[in-house]
Formats: structure tokens, sequence, C-alpha cells
């Protein structure tokens, strides 16, 4: 090897490995920062309760409001989107198939959706919730954070689907399955691991989201009865806490923070060990 | 079952595929052109296939033979480039023409692929599944067909105390046995078979070969092989393809003892 070659190659090596190293680092040290400012305040109290009277000046109780809300939102746009984004997505690997360049432009569709700002779901939601009357409600959020990661899903469950091999659906055809039953009776069988993990991509990102829910579910101190009761979210609660001038209340949005990301990252996690497990 | 049927010449040129004295013709294809976007992959196929007997397309690589046999029960669907003409009769109906439900057609033949490819359930369900579908509901009358089939491909007694657990968890050689048994379920006339040793260890090759000479009492086999070997073993019937066409058609001592195109010969001779 010439010199010229080995510094190369010496530079490039050092170079992906800084870069990696700065990946870590940043990582690591979101986590820090969350856990040192956070760790303080996190008590059975904070997790358990609603906040109680000057809550955002200081006062006692929890977030319990933000976290309930949170799951209960992320969970019914999981599903809601998980019963939009099944028949989708086998539909483009069943029926689209043939089709190329329609698959493709499907395809590129959903990645623009999926592209598309949370907040521009949020205010699309809203004009929409104006136009009808409604207020700030759980159904609302669930609606748009719904909108917000179903084509998440679909992408996710198209990739799961893409992957069976072709030999699969011929020997379903030739045993006499029409269209339908390969799709429900084979390839969601075949895909169903993988669908778990679309699942939990999708209410990983929707739990994770506030810009979609500050117009349509609202806030309120209160867990949720109902689908007509606006909600708390927990990327809302450490918003509003993190604005207070109050040091008390900051570290109180860290809490919160760390909540959220300890669930996120849970959540990544089991993703990944099934799709592994596939 | 001899009873003797006059088979038909359809044109002059394609009569050199058809006579087989005394065979009675489960499969009838004529005039059949199937093309790609830039290829001919078919070229005016003509050919008769004769009941219980092992049909052989044997050829090299590329020359249509898996193709031809995706025509039969029209997995061609599959592939929008692929354009179809002319006409493949069995039991007197064009399955090209659309007219018929393709699902059903597709049950009077059972396809046995290169690579098995188990339906993602348990080992029953594989073969319950076809039954289910022709609208067989009653249980014992599945569990016995199960069986039936299972002992059919020589798996039952391997699998008979784990019907239960996934299919995909069985060795590639009881994987391909499965997946004939499978196609057997549904009761076909005739059974497509593209290569299905090509991914076997040559013991369980040998297994599957063993069945097909047994089944072809009950069956009519058409099985794609570029083993040549393996043609002389199981064929009554050869046709030879190249480059989309059939190049000889006839009874296996006359393909293999005096063959007539210098293309064919060649073949035998490195082949062998």
């Amino acid at each position: 090897m010439t010199l010229r070659r080995k510094l190369e190659e010496k530079f490039f090596r050092v170079l992906t490995a800084l870069v990696a190293l700065l990946v870590v680092f940043v990582l690591a040290h979101i986590l820090y920062t969350i856990i040192s400012k956070g760790a303080s305040s996190l008590s059975w109290e904070i997790l358990s309760q609603e906040p109680k009277g000057g809550f955002y000046m200081g006062g006692g109780g929890g977030i319990v409001n933000a976290i309930a809300g949170s799951f209960y939102l992320a969970i019914g746009a999981s599903i809601l989107a998980f019963i939009v984004s099944l028949p989708v997505a086998l539909f483009i690997n069943i029926y689209l198939i043939r089709y190329r360049r329609l698959l493709i432009g499907v395809r590129f569709f959903l990645d623009v959706l999926w592209g598309i700002p949370s907040i521009v779901y949020g205010a699309f939601a809203f004009t929409i919730m104006i136009f009808f009357g409604l207020r700030n409600s759980l159904g609302a959020g669930i609606v748009t954070v719904g909108a917000l990661i179903a084509p998440i899903m679909i992408r996710a469950m198209d990739e799961v689907l893409k992957t069976i091999p072709i030999g699969l659906q011929e020997a379903s055809y030739s045993l006499g399955s029409t269209k339908t039953e390969t799709a429900y009776k084979i390839f969601f069988k075949q895909a169903l691991p993988g669908f778990a993990t679309a699942v939990l991509l999708a209410f990983g990102r929707g739990i994770g989201d506030a810009a979609s829910v500050l117009f349509t579910a609202g806030y309120t101190d209160h867990v949720p009865r109902n689908l007509s009761d606006p909600t708390a979210t927990l990327p809302l609660s450490i918003f509003f806490q993190l604005g207070s001038p109050i040091e008390e209340v900051q570290n109180r949005a860290y809490a919160a923070a760390i909540v959220l990301t300890f669930i996120v990252l849970c959540i990544s996690i089991t993703a990944r060990v099934l799709y592994r497990k596939k | 079952m001899s009873i003797k049927t006059t088979i038909p010449v359809i044109s002059k040129e394609a009569a050199h595929f058809q006579v087989v004295p005394g065979e009675v013709p489960v499969l009838n294809i004529r005039n059949l052109n199937v093309r790609s976007k830039n290829a001919q992959i078919l070229k005016n196929i003509n050919l008769v296939v004769p009941k219980n007997k092992i049909t052989v397309l044997l050829g090299p690589s590329g020359c249509g033979k898996t193709t031809l046999l995706k025509c039969m029960n029209r997995l061609t669907d599959l592939y929008s480039e692929l354009k179809l003409d002319g006409s493949i009769e069995i039991d007197g109906e064009d399955i090209l023409s659309g007219k018929y439900d393709i699902t059903q057609i597709r049950q009077k033949m059972g396809l046995v692929m290169q690579r098995p490819f188990p339906l993602p359930m348990s080992i029953y369900d594989n073969i319950a599944y076809g039954l289910k579908i022709k609208g067989i509901r009653k249980k014992s009358i599945i569990s016995e067909k199960v069986e039936k089939h299972l002992r059919e491909v020589a798996l039952w007694d391997e699998v008979k105390d784990r019907l239960k657990t996934s299919a995909q968890r069985l060795s590639i050689g009881q994987q391909q046995r499965l997946c004939l048994a499978r196609g057997l379920a549904v009761e076909p006339e005739i059974i497509l078979a593209d290569e299905p040793t090509s991914a076997l260890d040559p013991i369980s090759s040998r297994v599957i070969e063993e069945e097909f000479l047994k089944l072809k009492a009950d069956y009519t086999i058409i099985l794609v092989t570029h083993i040549l070997r393996q043609a002389k073993r199981l064929a009554d019937f050869v046709v030879f393809m190249y480059y989309g066409e059939i190049v000889e058609y006839g009874p296996a001592s006359e393909i293999f003892e005096n063959p007539k195109t210098d293309i064919l010969k060649e073949y035998l001779r490195v082949g062998h």
C-alpha cells in the first residue's frame, strides 16, 4: 500500500469512530441531563397523583394525569391505526404487487405522509374540529395521533410483508386459496411477529409526540374518564412545567421526561427483541 | 382405465408432439405463447400430457420449463409482465379463457416447488388448510385425510407425535414431503413438480423420487428437472425444451436412445 492509501485508511477509520462516539455521547448526555435534574423529583407521589392546587407553582401532587393520558391516547391511536394499516399493508402486497408503477407511487405517497410534521396533523385536525364544533378531547387526540402514526405503521408492516418469499404466495395460490385467504390466513400469520414490531414502533412515535395533541387533546389536571374529556399527555406536561420559572417545577418536568424516555426505550427494545425472534 | 381416446391432431407441425398412441390425455396445450416485455419466453408450445404417467420437462436452465409449468395452474397471473395466448385444456376447460374459477382449477393441480414453503402453521394445519378451503369442515374427515396423505409421502411415522408443532421446524427434506402431501390433500389430478429435489440431499431426493414412482398410479405427474439421471430414472415421456421451444417429445426410451436433433444429442452427451 502506498503511504497515501494508508493515511486515507487511517483517517476514515478514525473519522467514522469519532462520529459514532459523538452519537453515543449525545444520547448519553441527554439521559444524564434528564436523570441528574429529574431523579430527585421522581417519587411515588409524582407517579401516582393528579396535580393538586398550585402544582405548577410548586404545589403538591403528581403527573399521573399525563402518564395515564399518554397511555390512553397512544393505545387508542395504535388500535385505530392498526385497524386501518392492516388492510392497507395487505392490499399493497397482495393486489398492488402486480402493478409496479402504482406500487412505487403508493409507497412514495406513504413516505410523504410519514414525513409531514406532526404539528400539521394537529392543525389539520383542529380545523376539522372547529368545523364540527368539537372540543379538545381524548377522542380527537386519538384520531389525530392515529392519523399521524398510521403511515408509519403501514410502511413498517409493508417492509415485513415484502420479505415474504414469492414461493409462499405461490404455494398458497396453488392450493386454491383466494387472494383474501392468502392475505389473512397466510401473510398475516407469517408476518405476525413483524407486525408486533410495527405496532410498537408506531406506538412509541405516538406517545412521544407533543405537537399533534397540542390543539386536539387539550390539557387537564384529571385522568380522562371518557373519550369526550380532554386529556393531559407527557410531552405537554413536560412543556408546561419546563416553562415555569420555579426550579422545583422545572425539575418535575425532567422527572416527567425520565418517565417518557423510559417508556419509549422499553418499547423500542421490546420491538427489537420481537423483530430478532422472528 | 385403458379407455382409448383418439387424440385430436391440431396442426401439421404440432402433430409431431401429439402422437402418443394408446395414452389418455389429461392436459392439452395448444399454440401457447408467453411473452414478457422484451422477450418471448415460450414459443408455440403444443403438448398433450398423458394420464397416470410421469412426463418430464427437460432442458437447460432458462429454457422456459418453469414458466411452462406455472402456466398450467396460472401462477403466471402473479407476474404482470407475462402475456399468455393459446389454450391449456384440462377436462375440456380452457383455463386461460378466464371463464372458470381459477381457485378450482388450481385445486386440480398440486404444486411442488424447488424449495419447500410450508405454510406458517402446524404440520397438521398445513394439510388441513387445503381441505378447509375446499369446504370440508368435519373434523373426523380432516384428521383421516391428514393421516392418509402424510402416509402417502412416508412422513406419518416421523411426525405423528408432533402434528401440532410448527411445520417450519421440520428438516428441509421433511418439509418438501409435507408440501407434496399438502398438494395431494386437495386431491388433484395432476402433480406439478418444479425441480422438487434441487434443494435436497441425495437421500431425501431419493425418497421423493420413489414417492413419485408410486404416486403415478393415481396421479399424472409433470416434472421439471435439469438432472439427466433423474429424468432417466423417472420419465415415461420426455419433453426436451430449448430456448422456449419444444425440440423433441416422446417416450423416454426413444428420447434417450434415439435423439433426433443435434441439440438433444449434445445435451445427452454433456449431461451424462
